[in-house]
């Protein structure tokens, strides 16, 4: 179980991988995650469902290489098995009534936002996709995006592709446009979710953002995603990952965020001749 | 590391000279009150009895009648308000080490004994086990003796529940675990890890796929919080999630990839098992100073004697009579202490303990790198979440027919903290055993 149907590398740091896994593509819904595996003895990664197919019975993960354990991730190949995947987790992004909404992808979190895009324009509603990347080599999804959203606008921090600049100011110019949105749902970096909601605070547009905490079990039971969403302690993998980004305290899930930010960039540093062998080696291959 | 202190097993076991000799002692009593005292209903004093012979395998055999998991029970069981409390050996003098016999019989078994257990002749039914903790293995283990076709669903990558990512290997090694678990794999028990009962599948797909009943032994689930502020600084952990990272991820390894927060200063809230483990392994962990937090007085302590004594044994603080009222940060959001008050006790509660009360005016700070709660979980909401007529109290605890674990929906039977909240492990195995009793009457009454 849980072969790799296919790999692609979408940018130098993204890879898609389409997964046999049966059971959780008949389930999977917008939104939900799975825990997954790249070692039988590996560490258990969080990733959000970027697509699924019921009837071929796969999922498709995209992931960046963040560490040692995505690395191990992205050395696996095409019929290669992943060793454990267990979902899908977390509650389904509601999306029920929805009329116009501007999805706000930024970064590998348009992996996320895509699913999202594409059940909103499957729904019948209206959508508006605005997609940030630090540069023109990092975009990805593009044709996806265009073919689910009604408006689609990349911005890149660079002005090396798209627009030059944030996606708040897209948003912004949008929502001065005479847009009236819905909801905004927002999923990238804490800080772009972070800004995304004091922008459509002023404005009162409810906004959605996934929140994708340290994790270990998925299930509700290590509580290391406590975050605090309204002045209540919230786990991110039962009672989330979505929750309106008005109330969540983003400064304090930036700091927990960082509690192991020191042993991360250890078995980075440890990693870091691996991620250019594994950059030529791709190159190479195409 | 303290010295002298590692995740080899602390307690040590009995040779079989020391082992046959307290056998000796046992007075074979008629009415067997310490039998009547075990949550599983060993027969005490025949397995005892084998020992005393010199039969070590003879003891084995007696009991793995009652129990799926006796290398686990003679381990970790709180004999002494048990099977051991009822000793009449021990009005005057000490109670027989029954605890100690048993895992001296249990792991003989394992050490010696390379034989085949035959597998049981299969009946033709089939019967899902949700949780592979020690509910659920004891229900699974009962039912394949009688020859039911059993899977059990296991929600992480390794089977065993709280026995892998809870009780730290020095009280559990955890190859004594799964050569439990290999034992129930030879009786023809199939475990699938890595599936989510109430996400992957529902207690309703599983009764389309043939299943004729479930049991739910999906354990304790979400670590509860005080509720104070500061709760969320880095470093403050539940147990679950400290004691998951070094038990079931290794972090103990030198080699692990699993990270895991450190600090020279350490407090665990809570004085159950869990807290006693939490504080022992952060002391194993290099800590050099680790407290137990705790409310109410050392009497009052939840926690089994034996735990308590290792841990003062191995130099942890008790800091009882004491509540924390927030934890303190530094300025990159950090644990660096945590404020407390002092406590008296009042008044018996409802729970018959004494009511610890605040000491007015008696606040002062401890200086803490790192707090861990071990003040209890709450279950886990998914299986209640998603099947429909299943009956839950307020808690969120399944509710249960005490006698066969019946939920109010059909042929759906739970036990364990599912039911009860955080409790022991032999609990738990008692309401496995009862459902599997249960599962099988109700199974023959309809063929």
């Amino acid at each position: 179980m849980f072969r790799i149907v296919s790999r692609k590398r979408l940018n130098p740091t993204v890879t898609r991988l389409d997964v046999e896994a049966p059971l959780i593509a008949k389930k999977a819904e917008p939104g939900q995650f799975v825990i997954l595996r790249a070692e039988e003895n590996g560490e258990r990664i969080p990733l959000t469902i970027a697509d699924a197919n019921p009837e071929r019975g796969t999922i498709s993960l995209i992931f960046q290489l963040v560490g040692e354990s995505t690395m191990a991730l992205n050395a696996l190949r095409e019929g290669d098995c992943v060793p454990g995947i267990s979902g899908p987790l977390g509650r389904a992004s509601e999306l029920d009534g929805l009329k116009k909404v501007a999805v706000i992808g930024g970064g590998v979190g348009s992996a996320i936002a895509y699913p999202v895009a594409k059940k909103l324009h499957e729904m019948g509603c209206v959508v508006h996709t605005i997609a940030g990347f630090r540069c023109k080599d990092l975009v990805i999804l593009e044709e996806e995006f265009r073919a689910v959203s009604d408006e689609f606008i990349i911005t890149t921090d660079d002005g090396s592709y798209g627009r030059k600049g944030v996606v708040t100011a897209a948003l912004e110019e949008m929502i001065q446009a005479g847009n009236q949105y819905d909801q905004v749902i927002a999923i990238g970096p804490l800080i772009m979710m972070k800004f995304v909601c004091k922008t459509t605070e002023k404005y009162g547009i409810k906004t959605i953002v996934s929140m994708n905490p340290i994790m270990i079990d998925g299930t509700g039971m290590c509580g290391g995603c406590r975050l605090t969403v309204g002045g209540e302690t919230k786990f991110a993998c039962v009672d989330g990952p979505d929750f309106d980004g008005h109330l969540v305290d983003f400064d304090e899930a930036m700091r927990r965020g960082a509690t192991y930010k020191e042993f991360e960039a250890h078995a980075r540093e440890a990693a870091c001749n691996l991620f250019r062998d594994a950059g030529k080696e791709e190159t190479a291959n195409g | 590391m303290a010295e002298g202190i590692g995740f080899y097993e602390v307690a040590q076991g009995m040779t079989l000279e020391e082992a046959v000799q307290e056998a000796k002692r046992c007075l074979q009593c008629k009415n067997k009150p310490c039998r009547s005292a075990c949550p599983v209903q060993i027969d005490i004093p025949a397995f005892i009895g084998k020992i005393a012979q010199g039969d070590p395998e003879g003891a084995y055999q007696v009991l793995s009648k009652m129990s799926a998991l006796p290398a686990v029970c003679g381990r970790v069981c709180p004999q002494e308000t048990q099977c051991e409390s009822k000793c009449v050996r021990g009005i005057k003098g000490k109670p027989i080490a029954i605890g100690r016999l048993e895992r001296f019989a249990a792991d003989w078994h394992r050490e010696h004994v390379r034989e085949e257990t035959p597998r049981p002749q299969a009946n033709g039914h089939k019967v899902a086990v949700v949780g592979s903790g020690p509910a659920g293995l004891t229900c699974a283990g009962d039912l394949a003796r009688l020859g039911y076709q059993v899977t059990v669903f296991e929600a992480l990558h390794v089977a065993g529940g709280v026995l892998m990512y809870g009780i730290p290997e020095f009280r559990l090694p955890k190859t004594i675990v799964q050569s439990e678990i290999d034992g129930l794999r030879k009786l023809g028990v199939e475990i699938d890890c890595d599936t989510v009962i109430g996400k992957t599948l529902t207690v309703d797909e599983l009764f389309e796929d043939g299943y004729e009943a479930v049991f739910v032994g999906s354990g304790a689930g979400l670590p509860r919080f005080m509720n104070i502020p500061g709760e969320s600084l880095r470093g403050v952990l539940s147990a679950n999630e400290y004691l998951t990272r070094i038990n079931l991820m290794k972090a103990y390894l030198p080699d692990s990839k699993t990270p895991v927060y450190r600090a020279d200063k350490v407090a665990v809230v809570g004085g159950g098992n869990v807290a006693m483990d939490a504080a022992r392994c952060a002391l194993r962990m290099g800590a050099k100073e680790v407290s137990i937090v705790y409310r109410r007085g050392m009497e009052e302590l939840p926690a089994r004697r034996e735990e308590v004594e290792h841990a003062k044994q191995e130099g942890i603080l008790f800091r009882t009579l004491c509540n924390p009222v927030e934890i303190l940060g530094g300025e990159n959001g950090e644990v660096t202490g945590i404020r407390c008050v002092e406590m008296t006790l009042g008044e018996p509660d409802a729970s018959g303990r004494r009511r610890p009360v605040v000491k007015p005016g008696s606040e002062f700070e401890l200086e803490v790198g790192m707090v861990i709660m071990a003040i209890g979980t709450s279950p886990n909401p998914l299986i209640r979440a998603t099947t429909p007529g299943l009956e839950t109290n307020r808690h969120g605890c399944i509710v249960v027919e005490e006698e066969t674990g019946r939920t109010s929906r059909d042929n759906v039977y739970a036990g364990g903290d599912a039911v009860t909240g955080a409790a022991t492990v032999i609990l738990a195995m008692g309401a496995g055993k009862t459902a599997a009793n249960a599962i099988h009457q109700a199974i023959q009454e309809n063929a």
